[in-house]
């Protein structure tokens, strides 16, 4: 075989690796393609699909509940991805692009917390905590959640801010000093320019995590606070409903869409927070 | 060198060690907000979790502030309430034999479909490469609890897999998958599966072929090069994606709840419990505490072996 070989002798090539890897793929798809399908399916059912339709969206954009839990996901989102990113920013600098300081270390720990410890524990840490302030207060409000996710938020706003300010060129800013600019100015004008790029993908990092969540919102939330994901998960009996299945893949089709316009924009750079 | 020139050095570091300090302090005051809301909003909450498990449950929820360590005692022992015997608590066993088990097999089955998938793609050409990342990026960034949804709509009694196993022929009755702790690992490995690619294509990315080549120079076949070369220069990324996927599955809440029901619960489900119906909040709390331990000691053993294996993550 190996004196017919037509083909040159690739390095790169294992045997099996390939087929797994698409394998792979198809398995990572199918679900949520059928998911997809299954969401223009008239009927109720989701082994059968009936005929083409899209009245499972309308139904769940006119469900008040649904309504609302989106209204509601989208405030939480905003101000806790707001308040994360100008406080991760701050951070930023106070930790990048300088030589290592006593308690550095620990501020890395801190911010960098709420990626190490299980979200569930976090979870109940949280909910012993504003229960009793809850009790203390008498307020319920939506405080708690926008607390809870701002800092949940704060080390995937960080670490693309940081990443960036690593990457500068420091001249920019001493030549900026040099030609008489106050520190306010430096920063107005030259670093935050410079860094807009990392602080729009940590905002957008931030905002997409905290739409995401489910268990810091399930344990913290007061009656009738639900936001889309928990509202979803209450909705769960044996089966996913249609309308569910609707409102999944319209938030699949939001996650594509951003990330197709995250990819193009960064070029090369993929939006993996790690 | 003259007197005037040391105090002139001696002056000058004297304004250094200043500038220093006023560095260091405008850096504490720039990171101050995000700490003052990590400790509100994360790190301060974990210690009333502490103290509260070295307390007494309230009736109703909550807890009466007498110290005990019973909850402690709790996790692993039951006493008999007729004969005051002390026994394994073989209930709370399960429950972490699982989890440990379910956790241990996500980690493997995502490393087995992970490791040829990583590899797939970080020896594709240029712009093909970009396309295929970006495929694995998609369900990475898609909601959790959305692709949970989704497997379950597969594994479900009138799911995909037994409609069309039941339309082949091969089976009358559909397969309970659902309910069962094949079905959380299932979705575990399923949702978890992007954590283990990304850095095991990051570090598989970084590999020098020209090394394979030299194998090959050398006369090792395909496997030989596999174990011998690959393998051991990728290990950082095989760990950093082990860690990535063993610690989320060992705190699994969703995936366990919706896959497993209320009967096939991992440790996460069972704290829940403590907090919900269990009304047993310092037994939550120690649980909790515990859980925590054990991720600890994870993530320690992760920071050591990417330190040996000089990985800058």
């Amino acid at each position: 075989m190996s004196n017919k070989r037509t083909k040159p002798f690739s390095i790169k090539y294992l045997p099996g690796f390939t087929p797994v890897a698409l394998v792979c793929f198809v398995l990572l798809y199918a679900p949520i393609v059928t998911m997809v399908v299954y969401s223009f399916n008239s009927g109720q059912s989701v082994a059968l699909f009936e005929d083409f339709s899209v009245a499972w969206y309308f139904a769940a954009a006119e469900n008040e509940l649904v309504q609302e839990a989106a209204l509601r996901s989208l405030i939480i989102a905003a101000f806790a991805s707001g308040i994360a990113t100008v406080l991760a920013t701050m951070a930023a600098l106070g930790t990048t692009r300088t030589k290592n300081y006593p308690g550095r270390t620990l501020i890395y720990l801190m911010i960098n917390q709420p990626l190490m410890v299980p979200e569930v524990v976090t979870a109940v840490a949280l909910l012993i905590f504003f229960a009793s302030i809850k009790v203390a207060t008498g307020y319920s409000g939506l405080a708690y959640l926008i607390l809870a996710h701002a800092a949940f938020c704060v080390p995937f706003a960080y670490l693309p801010i940081r990443a960036r300010m690593e990457g500068m060129d420091r001249a920019l800013e001493i030549a900026a000093a040099d030609l008489y600019a106050t520190p306010w100015k430096t920063f107005r004008r030259v670093t935050l320019p410079l860094v807009a790029p990392g602080i729009a993908a940590g905002a957008m990092l931030a905002f997409v995590i905290s739409l995401d969540d489910v268990i810091i919102t399930e344990f913290v939330k007061s009656a009738g606070q639900d936001t889309l994901p928990t509202y979803m998960l209450g909705q769960l009996r044996r089966a996913v409903t249609p309308e569910v299945n609707a409102i999944s893949s319209a938030l699949l089709a939001v996650t594509v869409i951003l990330l197709t316009a995250f990819f193009l924009l960064s070029g090369r750079n993929s939006p993996v927070g790690k | 060198m003259t007197d005037t020139s040391t105090t002139n050095a001696r002056q000058l570091s004297d304004l250094e060690v200043r500038a220093e300090k006023e560095r260091v302090k405008r850096n504490w005051l720039l990171s101050m907000p995000a700490m003052i809301l990590l400790l509100l909003g994360a790190s301060g909450p974990l210690l009333i979790v502490l103290v509260y498990s070295f307390m007494t449950p309230g009736d109703y929820s909550g807890v009466i502030w007498t110290p005990t360590v019973k909850a402690w005692f709790q996790i692993f022992f039951t006493v008999d309430i007729f004969d005051d015997t002390v026994r394994l608590a073989d209930a709370h066993l399960t429950i972490f034999g699982r989890s440990l088990r379910l956790s241990l097999l996500t980690t493997l089955l995502t490393l087995i479909f992970g490791l040829p998938t990583a590899y797939f793609i970080a020896t594709r050409p240029g712009r093909q490469r970009t396309l295929w990342l970006f495929l694995i990026t998609i369900p990475f960034w898609t909601n959790l609890l959305i692709r949970t949804f989704a497997i379950l709509e597969v594994i479900r009694n009138e799911g995909l897999i037994n409609n069309f196993l039941r339309w082949l022929g091969v089976i009358d009755e559909p397969i309970q998958i659902l309910y069962t702790d094949t079905a959380v690992l299932i979705g575990m490995a399923y949702v978890y599966l992007p954590l283990m690619v990304l850095p095991l294509y990051a570090a598989i990315d970084r590999f020098d072929f020209r090394l394979v080549e030299a194998g090959y120079d050398l006369y090792a076949n395909r496997w030989q090069v596999l174990r011998r070369v690959i393998l051991p220069i990728v290990k950082p990324g095989i760990i950093a994606g082990s860690i990535l996927v063993f610690v989320p599955s060992l705190g699994a809440y969703v995936t366990p709840r919706v896959l497993g029901g209320g009967k096939n619960m991992m440790i996460g489900n069972f704290i829940e419990l403590q907090f919900g119906q269990g009304r047993n909040w310092p037994l939550g709390s120690s649980l909790s505490i515990l859980l925590l331990l054990v991720v600890a000691v994870a993530l320690l053993f992760y920071v050591r072996a990417a330190n040996r294996g000089g990985s800058d993550e």
